[in-house]
């Protein structure tokens, strides 16, 4: 059997693992939405203002709420295949469609955190690894367990402060300056413009995961057979470090951003409130001040599912790092 | 006192714990240094530090900052104290359980581990939280279920690796029941292990509390800090340390008991000692 065919079916089976945690993802959001006081009725009948009994009970009958309720969760197991998330009756808008319209500025978001979180990581442990127990072994150590102590929230508060209000260097808040009308190359200049300090904020609590996981990577791996080996043929450091040493040491910093993508969502959530950035986690916080459980859990939904699929990709991306990872 | 000598060469734990130790003072003096509820209003609202008889400044209502510094001591420590008891016993009873049996109930358990490992933990306390309404006992249970993982799996490796050892055996044959040789007899051998993971865990229920009462979802009877930076947003511009020092309060006490949970790992589990 040769490798393109062992790849595909390992990533079935990866597949077919992750098919009983979103259902019981699902349940689990079914059943915190009946733990919830009032239904979809008690609301509805509340932004109608009226509620007699009897179009209660209707109301009930029509969202199939007089059901008990195991069929109940059937109907709602297939709605959500059908990407049927509810109804937002704030936004008076499907679930779904909201939270689609919010999904990209969220994924730009990730992605640029993810990118500096792991590249300013990597290279910051494998600076403080390389000059062990000197001056800026320690000085790279104290930043990590700072900014690891450090509420997100306050960081993007501090940041707003110094370099928005009174160096007026960034944007306060929002993704871009609507009423500019930039178009083409200058909106994406503006864009990125906003997107500085969100980036920032979010990525400093992963660098220093990230820092402190590469130093101690580069540390266990330095300690090596092979490196000796290395060693003893002659190889200069230079070469030993970025040859050997580095590549090996990668390994668990990539299962750790994939680990780290939930977090990710959470932190988000925070950062987007602070800066206005309009992703889900403002949706989400929108959604909580107006008591729209649906939305929220339309959000927590998608979110998980979301983790689920990254970490799909990073297992099958690190199977074609790491060949000695059992594929068959 | 053997452990004081393993835990004193530990510098930074050492300066650690005083900071820790000065909170704790801080939060049982609350009352003492600053009576009355930290909610009422005690003078000229927005007043800068050192003015007006405010030491830390006032908020945009008159509430004096350090006055909700000393008592949301009291709910931070509170909350993250009691959240991580819950998480442990959750997680002691899962990881237990798991690793003590194996086959099909360590199959299952871990399955439903690895769910609530895979939730947006952030997000998932953020609804039970709204869910339940907010209150100390919801934000214990919200952070309590986002975190037991950790500690169940923790708590099987350590359960795998210690129930066939001799004196385990020994117990069997003595008829000793499963529940006692798993309570009494394996337990206390992974303690070290469980308390240094717990203490790294007050400092991220700490932190998630803060997350929780900014967004809004604090008991509202009840100061804290993540309320206190909350309150204060709107003020950035004209009042910055309302939002500023509950922050750096948070920032001290995370960083010293992160300092003191590394200090404990090097003095009870020096096998695992990482550090060259």
């Amino acid at each position: 059997m040769n490798q393109t065919v062992k790849r595909f079916r390992y990533a079935m089976k990866r597949l077919a693992q992750a098919v009983p945690i979103v259902l019981a993802i699902i349940v689990i959001n079914f059943f915190l939405l009946h733990l919830a006081e009032g239904d979809a009725a008690v609301a509805l009948a509340g932004e109608a203002g009226s509620a007699t009994p009897e179009y209660m009970a209707q109301l009930r009958q029509k969202f199939g709420l007089d059901k008990p309720l195991p069929v109940q969760l059937g109907i709602y197991l297939k709605n959500v295949l059908v990407f049927d998330l509810g109804f937002s009756f704030r936004h008076n808008m499907p679930v779904a469609e909201l939270v689609f319209d919010r999904f990209m500025p969220t994924l730009l978001l990730m992605v640029s955190t993810i990118l500096i979180a792991v590249g300013f990581g990597v290279l910051l442990g494998l600076l403080a690894a390389s000059g062990l127990n000197t001056w800026r072994d320690t000085f790279i150590s104290v930043f990590a367990l700072v900014t690891y102590a450090t509420p997100l929230f306050w960081v993007g508060l501090m940041m707003i402060i110094l370099f928005a209000l009174n160096l007026g260097l960034f944007p306060t808040s929002g993704m871009e300056n609507f009423a500019a009308f930039h178009e083409g190359w200058d909106r994406v200049k503006d864009i990125a413009h906003h997107l500085v300090m969100p980036t920032i904020t979010l990525s400093l609590f992963y660098l220093a995961l990230y820092t402190r996981l590469m130093r101690s990577s580069m540390l266990e791996q330095a300690g090596m057979d092979y490196v000796t080996t290395a060693r003893a043929k002659g190889l200069t450091e230079r070469r030993i470090v970025f040859g050997h040493i580095l590549r090996n040491a990668l390994l668990p910093v990539v299962t750790m951003a994939g680990v780290q993508v939930g977090a990710l969502i959470g932190g988000s959530v925070i950062v987007e409130s602070v800066f206005a950035w309009p992703g889900l986690g403002m949706l989400a916080f929108e959604a909580l001040f107006s008591r729209d459980l649906n939305l929220l859990l339309g959000i927590f939904l998608l979110s998980a599912l979301l983790v689920i699929a990254i970490n799909l990709v990073v297992d099958i991306i690190y199977s074609f790092l790491d060949p000695r990872i059992e594929v068959g | 006192m053997a452990f004081w000598r393993l835990f004193r060469r530990n510098r930074s734990a050492v300066f650690g714990l005083a900071i820790l130790v000065a909170v704790l003072v801080l939060a049982a003096t609350a009352s003492m240094l600053f009576p009355g509820d930290p909610f009422k209003l005690a003078g000229q609202p927005m007043s800068a530090p050192g003015t007006n008889g405010f030491l830390l400044g006032s908020d945009t209502l008159g509430r004096d900052v350090a006055s909700g510094i000393a008592h949301g001591a009291q709910t931070s420590l509170l909350i993250g104290a009691l959240a991580t008891v819950v998480a442990v016993m959750l997680g002691v009873v899962f990881g237990g359980l798991a690793g003590y049996y194996g086959g099909w109930i360590d199959d299952v358990l871990m399955r439903v581990t690895e769910v609530f490992q895979t939730i947006p933990s952030f997000l998932f306390a953020i609804l039970i939280v709204a869910i339940i309404k907010p209150s100390i006992s919801s934000i214990v249970i919200a952070i309590a279920v986002v975190s037991w993982p950790a500690v169940a799996r923790l708590v099987r490796g350590e359960y795998i690796s210690l129930r066939h050892r001799e004196f385990v055996q020994a117990c069997h044959i003595t008829g000793m029941s499963d529940a006692r040789i798993m309570l009494r007899e394996i337990l206390p051998n992974c303690l070290s292990p469980i308390i240094v993971a717990g203490s790294l865990m007050v400092a991220t229920a700490i932190l998630i509390e803060s997350g929780l009462s900014f967004l809004g979802l604090g008991d509202p009877n009840i100061i804290s800090w993540g309320f206190q930076i909350g309150a204060g947003r709107t003020v950035l511009r004209s009042a910055w340390w309302v939002c500023t020092f509950p922050g750096v309060a948070i920032l001290l006490t995370v960083l010293a008991i992160n300092l003191v949970g590394e200090g404990l790992n090097d003095a009870l589990n020096p096998r695992l000692r990482e550090r060259s």
